[in-house]
């Protein structure tokens, strides 16, 4: 293993212990232990971004459509399941007991009255299991990425090209989303994931599990990343990066490999998304507006692309500050005929950071450690 | 003789120009073959064309034992058959070492599983010191691609294309920006090459296709000129109007 692998982990090692006890201790709160955990997941979204892009050079501007819908796909287990267990609970006290069918209707009546109907969607057609909706968490990305890696990488589609399709590809399906008949409750979105059905402990303690949870798929995910490309066929995906025609031939599929990339990193976003949304407690299709997926590359251009850590360096970095800066605690620089207001302009800062570092670093923070 | 490759009446062309017309050519399993004529006259279209990155508008390409055609198989495809190429600027991957380039193009499984399950052995290791020795890269296996001099950019190429263990190898000029020395240490290795496969080299210097010392094709205008030793091709009177007797 390479030492920046190890480095990384037990750096994350302690980094969970550490929070794990002042949490326990009471000095920080349970929401900044859930803004933590969210971030340990950005992370390991920056990681598979990496991948595709700072190894395998494939610039997807649409990763985090991908994230959002594994969000998507737990959201509807959280919502159904918890929403089951109240109509149950306020069925109970009738003399008979309910049936399913009156079961249903209440359920339906409870997530979708907002869209006015209470007919529940096809789509939720498995948001009564847990395994089976897990298991749609990988299926309905990885799919999806890879029937339009399918498509695109065969036309051979690259280059700002791709990117753009990507965009193109990530705008409609929030579009699509945002409307009431897409199943998923339109612009409402999905709500309550914080409240994790069947489960009495408190948030404190589920924000912590949440937390470990999201630290164990970073790990994982960083180590699995490590694997990828420490091998020869890491050699190869930088190849492609750096001349494809030649890879080809070298006699190597490209068009295989790329796919390969593209899916196992829209998988990884995706359980990354899966264990976002129920600390952020609410999804909607905003959260996959093209803009979510530029952010995405530019923590990894920040943190510096083709390296592992850097990609992480630069997502918890860069959210952490965007948070900071757009939640209203970064304090105003009054300028006397101008005062600088941080919620408005740190997309400034930052876009100005972003244009510094492609200059200066084009390494990224990650570059300086080398 | 029976041929390798089989070139047969092959056309392409761009925007309405014919830049092969009716080309035809072909090369015995082991053979030498020196790819004459003047800039433009279709060298590196015509191995665009046998190694899938062009498609001709008419014409075939067969290949190999038992023959097949080339046209319908991908350039992936079509290097794993046995066709290896060198491009006229050095292509190796400049950010990775000469010996990660060599594992890279050593014989082995190509499709992604395969690769990602890869584990290189003792063997593959020898076979990649030894691949460098012969290219006359031994001591600079660890180095980064990207910083060696050109001439030896040019010899990773051409180990790598030995890695690949093609039957076929289209070399396209080899010899430029090379200094007098790398030049003689690049035909010792093509000559060596030609004993066990078919090389074909597209060059543009006279001299260093004497001292190749074989069998000469010379292209114009997308078809073959002249074909034969080098003193009958520049004995030719064509050769001499079109070709040698500018400049
Ligand atoms: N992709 C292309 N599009 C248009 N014209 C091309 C293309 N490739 C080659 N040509 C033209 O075809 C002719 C032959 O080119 P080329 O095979 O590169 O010649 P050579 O290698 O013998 O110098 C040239 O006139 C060149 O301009
Ligand atoms: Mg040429």
């Amino acid at each position: 293993m390479r030492r920046s692998t190890v480095i990384f982990i037990a750096a994350l090692a302690v980094f969970v212990a550490v929070i794990t006890v002042m949490a326990g201790a009471g000095m920080i709160s349970t929401s900044f232990v859930k803004t933590l955990g969210m971030t340990l997941c950005l992370c390991l979204a920056a990681v598979a971004m990496d991948l595709v892009w700072g190894y395998a050079g494939i610039l997807s501007l649409g990763h985090m459509a991908f994230f959002a819908l594994g969000g998507y796909m737990i959201g509807m287990w959280l919502m159904y399941a918890r929403t089951e267990a109240i109509v149950i609970e306020a069925l109970s006290g009738q003399p008979l007991p309910a049936t399913p069918e009156e079961i249903r209707q209440g359920i339906g009546n409870q997530i979708f009255g907002v869209i006015g109907t209470s007919d529940i969607p096809w789509v939720w057609g498995f948001a009564h299991s847990l395994p089976l909706q897990l298991l749609l968490v990988v299926l309905v990305p990885g799919v999806l990425a890879g029937l339009f890696a399918w498509l695109a990488f065969r036309s051979r589609v690259t280059g700002v090209y791709l990117s753009i399709l990507t965009q193109a590809g990530t705008l409609a399906l929030a579009l699509h989303l945002f409307q009431n008949d897409s199943g998923l409750r339109g612009n409402n979105g999905l709500s309550g994931l914080q409240n994790l059905p069947g489960v009495s402990a408190s948030q404190d303690a589920t924000s912590l599990w949440l937390f470990w949870a999201s630290a164990l798929a970073l790990a994982a995910g960083y180590l699995l990343a490590a694997w990828v490309v420490g091998g020869k066929f890491g050699s190869v995906i930088r190849a492609i990066r750096d001349d494809e025609q030649r890879v080809r031939f070298l006699g190597y599929p490209v068009e295989g490999f790329k796919l390969f990339v593209f899916t196992l990193t829209a998988v990884i976003a995706a359980i990354a998304g899966a264990l976002y949304y129920p600390q952020a407690g609410i999804i909607n299709p905003a959260e996959m507006m093209p803009i979510a997926s530029i952010y995405l590359a530019v923590w990894v251009a920040i943190g510096g692309r083709g390296r592992l850590y850097g990609a992480v360096i630069g997502a918890a970095v860069v959210s952490l500050l965007s948070s900071w800066f757009t939640g209203g605690r970064a304090p105003s620089i009054p300028l006397g005929f101008y005062t600088i207001d941080w919620v408005d302009w740190w997309q400034v800062l930052l876009g100005l950071v972003f244009v510094l570092v492609t200059l200066l670093a084009p390494r990224g923070i990650g570059g300086l450690f080398k | 003789m029976s041929a390798l490759l089989e070139v047969r009446g092959i056309s392409v062309s761009f925007d309405g120009f014919r830049a092969i017309n009716n080309l035809s050519f072909a090369i015995g399993a082991a053979e030498l073959r020196a790819v004459i004529g003047p800039n433009g006259a279709g060298k590196t279209t015509f191995m665009d064309i046998v190694t899938g990155k062009t498609r001709p508008d008419s014409g075939d390409v067969i290949f190999g034992d038992p023959p097949r055609s080339l046209l319908r198989m991908t350039e992936a495809q079509i290097a794993r058959a046995g066709v290896g190429r060198k491009f006229q600027r050095p292509t190796v991957f400049e950010d990775q070492t000469v010996g990660a380039n060599l594992m890279m193009a050593l014989r082995a499984p190509r499709n992604p599983f395969a690769v990602l399950r890869f584990r290189a052995t003792d063997g593959h290791h020898a076979r990649v010191v030894e691949l460098a020795a012969e290219v006359g890269l031994a001591d600079h296996l660890h180095r980064i691609a990207g910083e060696l001099s050109h001439g030896q950019k040019q010899w990773l190429e051409i180990g790598m294309l030995l890695a690949q263990e093609p039957r076929l190898l289209l070399v396209d000029e080899p010899a430029a920006g090379m200094t007098l020395a790398e030049r003689e240490h690049t035909t010792t290795l093509l000559t060596r090459l030609a004993q066990t496969r078919a090389v074909v080299v597209v060059e543009h210097d006279m001299e260093f296709v004497r001292r190749l010392d074989c069998r000469v094709t010379v292209l114009h205008e997308g078809a073959v000129l002249a074909e034969g030793s080098l003193d009958h091709v520049t004995a030719d009177r064509q050769v001499i109007d079109v070709y040698l007797g500018r400049g």
